[in-house]
């Protein structure tokens, strides 16, 4: 999996201001890296 | 080592019969060579059977699980290790057991062996440091030190961390010795590069999960390969299943893992698994500077909490 595309944060729930910042930045972030490349299955081989 | 075996005769039929334990778990050999089989001896017959040799490789920890009899087990450095692992997780109690400490001088590596001759190998014998490989049409003599497992070579606790009898004198632990070179070359890979570096590791597996089998961490009465409700991982030979499964099993073992390498040994294929074990292992030592199995009175890392655990992942 390439940096970045797993991310921790400790938010309170009091923190309501830092979830949404980190909600924004997370999914910026994820946008900007595209759809998941990896891990990926392919699809069985049948006759 | 060969000597080593009359004194762990002797200390078992004693234990026998004065009843300080029901049976030994050991050795005895196997129906090829260099597959040394594990041994429950209860009589003075089944004593007879025991051996120990190079091939005593696979960990005997593994049979001591939630079992209820006074047991003698035939412990290397590396099986009391976790010997000490399955009792502080309640697998175990000290009391009910008698550790016969082998100080181990490393078991040698049956594939690098086998690939060494084109036909099949008959016998395997050994003097001290000297092998002898006899097979049809071949005779030969190897250095046990170059044929040596791979974590055999970088083992740094040879001798048992708790026993009740010793069956030789302590050797001395091999000292400088580098044990993560190749995992920091898997680390300077890029994503990608590490994505093909496991493709091409796990390419082979059959999913059979010896490895899973011969480890003494995975005691888990339904492991999650094996549940299916909630089915956590796909069953299919797919890389992406493969991989999950091996990922997974490494964390399972995080912390806990002694690199006694029994899975490598016993793995059909030869894939060298112990590379994701390694990695968590080399972690475990530079985050939390554990290394696992080495005491009853240290809680492991993971089950435990300390105010300076590193946290720089948490944004
Ligand atoms: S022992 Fe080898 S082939 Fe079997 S599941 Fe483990 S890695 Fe795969
Ligand atoms: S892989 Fe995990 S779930 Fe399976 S037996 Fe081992 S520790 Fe248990």
């Amino acid at each position: 999996m390439e940096p970045g595309r797993l991310q921790y944060s400790w938010i309170s729930s009091a923190e309501s201001t830092k979830f949404v910042d980190v909600v924004k930045q997370v999914t910026a972030a994820i946008k900007e890296l595209g759809p998941n490349q990896t891990f990926l299955k392919t699809k069985a081989k049948v006759a | 080592m060969l000597s080593y075996i009359d004194k762990i005769k002797e200390i078992s039929s004693r234990l026998l019969k004065d009843g300080t334990v029901d049976m030994i778990i050991g050795f005895r050999r196997g129906t090829m060579p260099m597959m040394n089989e594990p041994h429950f001896a209860k009589t003075a017959e089944d004593v007879d059977q025991l051996v120990w040799d190079s091939n005593c490789g696979l960990n005997l920890a593994n049979y001591l699980t939630n079992r209820t009899e006074k047991i003698g087990i035939i412990a290397k450095g590396c099986d009391s290790r976790n010997i000490v692992t399955h009792i502080i997780e309640n697998k175990i109690k000290r009391e009910q057991l008698t550790v016969i400490g082998v100080p181990c001088k490393g078991m040698i590596d049956k594939r690098k062996i086998n690939a060494m001759f084109d036909g099949e190998i008959t016998q395997v014998t050994e003097n001290g440091g000297t092998i002898v490989v006899t097979g049809e049409g071949f005779k030969k003599k190897l250095e046990k030190d170059a044929v040596l497992q791979q974590n055999c070579r970088l083992c740094i606790h040879r001798n048992p961390v708790i026993y009740d009898e010793l069956v030789a004198e302590q050797v001395e632990e091999q000292q400088d010795i580098d044990r993560y070179e190749d995992i920091r070359k898997i680390e300077a890979l890029s994503p990608k590069e590490k994505e093909s570096y496991f493709d091409e590791l796990f390419s082979a597996c059959i999913r059979c999960y010896a490895c899973r089998n011969a480890c003494p961490l995975c005691y888990c009465p339904t492991c999650f390969v094996d549940e299916s409700r909630p089915q956590w991982v796909g069953k299919s030979q797919d890389l992406s299943d493969v991989k999950t499964f091996h990922f997974l099993r490494a964390y399972h073992c995080a912390g806990r893992c002694t690199d006694c390498g029994s899975c490598e040994r016993v793995c059909p294929v030869g894939i060298n698994m112990r590379i994701l074990t390694r990695k968590l292992e080399k972690d475990s030592f530079e985050l939390f500077g554990w290394e696992a199995g080495l005491s009853l009175d240290v809680r492991p890392p993971l089950d435990t909490y300390k105010p300076d655990d590193p946290d720089d992942f948490i944004k």
